[in-house]
């Protein structure tokens, strides 16, 4: 009896092992391979006839003399001007999550410590604006912005990701500011600071943590929004995610898709990076919502 | 805190919220009810030998006045929703008429560009959906199981995918199948069919962007899950082995019921991004085969030269109106959990 309920587990256990395995592999592969063939040439990074060719780089070796090759990432910083769009994006994320998380930490914490009902209605407003599917937004910016000459810009894409990030920075904030003790705010208060004063004199210096996590995703929503991004700034203006959609047009076109590859390359990189430091905060971060209900 | 300072506080991000998000609703409104000005037409006659002509022509400067002192173009009421790139009730009364079954009439409906635009974009909405829950759930627990010095590593692999921008994923998926990537050219061995194509076929194309979705998301659900794993109490699962339940009758009995409020939170979150998919049609290419209400509504901003606001709008209209309709029964129940609350 013993004997078989063991050997049942231990299946069960091999089915589990099993499905995360494979499941490892899926998330990783497409990565580790894309990473891989962005130092190769085109023919191997397409290898049809023999896929070992994308791991060896026969055709790079022939076509450069080594086993791994630049041009992709030459072609896409130098030639294409794939650094501009990487300095965009530095310039809008930078400001995007600082001006997300003072709005946010501001309305966040007057959330978390006021009873009345306009503040539950203030946050459900918050979730309903959360749903909008963001290009909705986007046609609706359109024409106004056309007609007072703002379109294109740098300041007025970071305004409206600030905008579009509010719901959430707001409701991650709330439930931040709601475990930190009103006693702290109150009791300085009672020793005569106004509001302001207690919370900049007694919350700041303890919120870092929650205002990391949520800067957190401020800075992943900025740094790979498409929808905002591609449809308004200017060709000069562009940040990288959509850079790399418009070089996956024009550099096909030429036959130079390890372009396109490599900036792919370059735009993941620091992602990989950012998870690495941060992975304990993300996680938190996703779950916060969730788990308190 | 006292009214006024709540004020002053919450003004920042009340203000651009309403600014930017509230106000564009509103804007989009409007602009679905009127519609482009038609080109000023001058009539002229022109003599000549054989008797005279009448001959009309476009006034491109009259137009262009027109244009910009109107640039919202001229009222137009509701008819936007109901032309033939949307609701198009007059077709649809047509495809009724001369439908001989269900199928003909289902086919006369796939011709219009809306209901194609809207079934997938539902399709996606709802296959993915389940999919991710049910894969998540089964990653989540089988991770919970790992040796503790694994499941560090296997939660950072697995957050790639999902923190990694959407077109950037799904760009590097579309390589991989592509007919000379790796995944696409051994499937075209497997199957020994050289014309194999993703970007050939339109059902192997919707797989795709489902699978593309499910790869996507299910980091999300996992990590939510995996969250909920660790709170489960102990002294209930005790119980259960106590009672004799078997490791599958614990998970249906004892976990599941524990994530439930976990499941009605993913569940929102995944139809909210689900039904606004995207980017990974941009990626993929897929207009041929596949075109959701968000791609829809950009590639009538991106009409050469000519945006068609109106059109935009009113499919944004109508967008939102189904994300109001998918989170009916959320709203309402947090309607009827407030008021409990509140006597």
């Amino acid at each position: 009896m013993a004997t078989k309920a063991e050997s049942r587990l231990t299946t069960l256990r091999v089915v589990s092992y099993a499905l995360v395995i494979t499941w490892l592999i899926i998330a990783a592969f497409p990565f580790l391979w894309t990473v891989w063939g962005s130092f190769k040439v085109q023919g191997d990074f397409f290898s049809k006839a023999d896929w070992t060719n994308a791991i060896y780089g026969i055709l790079t070796t022939r076509e450069t003399g080594g086993a791994f090759t630049l041009n992709g990432y030459f072609g896409a910083w130098i030639q294409e001007e794939f650094w501009r769009n990487v300095f965009n994006t530095l310039v809008i994320v930078f400001f995007t999550v600082c001006i997300s998380l003072t709005f946010g930490t501001l309305g966040g914490y007057a959330l978390a410590r006021s009873g009345f009902r306009y503040a539950f209605w203030v946050l459900m407003a918050a979730l309903a604006f959360r749903a909008m599917p963001h290009i909705t937004l986007v046609s609706g910016y359109m024409l106004p912005f056309f007609e007072w000459n703002i379109w294109g810009l740098k300041a007025t894409t970071v305004i409206v990701l600030v905008a579009i990030n509010q719901p959430f920075t707001l409701w991650m904030l709330h439930s931040f500011f709601l475990n930190i003790p009103k006693d702290m705010d109150e009791s300085a208060m009672v020793d005569g600071c106004t509001r302001f004063q207690a919370f900049w004199n007694v919350i700041v210096p303890v919120m870092w943590p929650g205002v990391i996590t949520t800067g957190l995703f401020s800075f992943l929503l900025a740094y790979n929004d498409y929808a905002v991004t591609s449809m308004l700034l200017s060709k000069p203006n562009e940040t990288m995610v959509p850079a790399v959609a418009s070089f996956l047009g024009s550099v096909q076109v030429q036959g130079n898709i390890m372009f396109a590859v490599a900036a792919v390359v370059s735009a993941t990189a620091p992602l990989f990076v950012l998870i690495l430091f941060f992975q304990r905060q993300i996680v938190s971060g996703l779950t916060a919502g969730a788990v308190k209900g | 805190m006292k009214h006024r300072t709540f004020f002053w506080f919450i003004l920042p991000t009340l203000s651009a919220m309403v600014l930017f998000i509230a106000l564009p609703i509103v804007s989009v409104f409007i602009q679905s009810l009127f519609v482009q000005h038609e080109q000023v037409l001058v009539v002229s006659e022109s003599c000549g030998p054989f008797g005279c002509v009448e001959e009309t022509q476009v006034d491109t400067e009259a137009t262009a006045q027109l244009r910009e002192e109107q640039p919202l173009g001229r009222f137009n009421g509701l008819a936007t929703y109901f032309d033939r790139s949307h609701l198009a009730s007059a077709e649809i009364a047509e495809v009724w008429r001369t439908s001989t079954g269900l199928s003909s009439f289902i086919d006369g409906i796939m011709d219009l560009k809306f209901y194609k635009a809207l079934v997938f974009t539902l399709t996606y909405t709802f296959v993915v959906t389940p999919l991710v829950l049910i894969f998540g759930l089964a990653v989540a627990v089988g991770v919970n199981n790992l040796p503790k010095a694994f499941r560090g590593v296997a939660i950072f692999i697995s957050l790639l995918p999902f923190l990694v921008a959407t077109i950037v994923g799904s760009m590097i998926l579309s390589w991989m199948v592509d007919g000379e990537g790796i995944i696409g050219a051994t499937l075209q061995n497997i199957f020994n069919d050289p014309s194999l194509s993703i970007k050939a076929s339109t059902p192997l194309m919707w797989i795709m962007l489902m699978v593309y979705g499910v790869w996507h998301t299910l980091p999300f659900a996992f990590i939510t899950f995996y969250a909920g794993l660790q709170t489960v109490p102990q002294d209930t699962l005790e119980a259960a082995r106590v009672d004799g339940a078997n490791k599958w009758q614990t998970m249906i009995s004892v976990v599941v019921p524990h994530l439930m409020p976990l499941v009605s939170f993913v569940t929102l979150m995944l139809l909210m991004d689900n039904f606004r998919v995207f980017e990974p049609l941009v990626s993929f290419q897929a207009e041929a085969h596949a075109q959701s209400l968000s791609t829809f509504i950009v590639s009538d901003l991106r009409e050469a030269g000519n945006p068609l606001y109106a059109s935009a709008s009113a499919t944004s209209m109508l967008t939102i109106l189904g994300v109001v309709i998918l989170l009916a029964p959320v709203l309402i129940r947090t309607w009827r959990d407030f008021n409990a609350k509140a006597h």
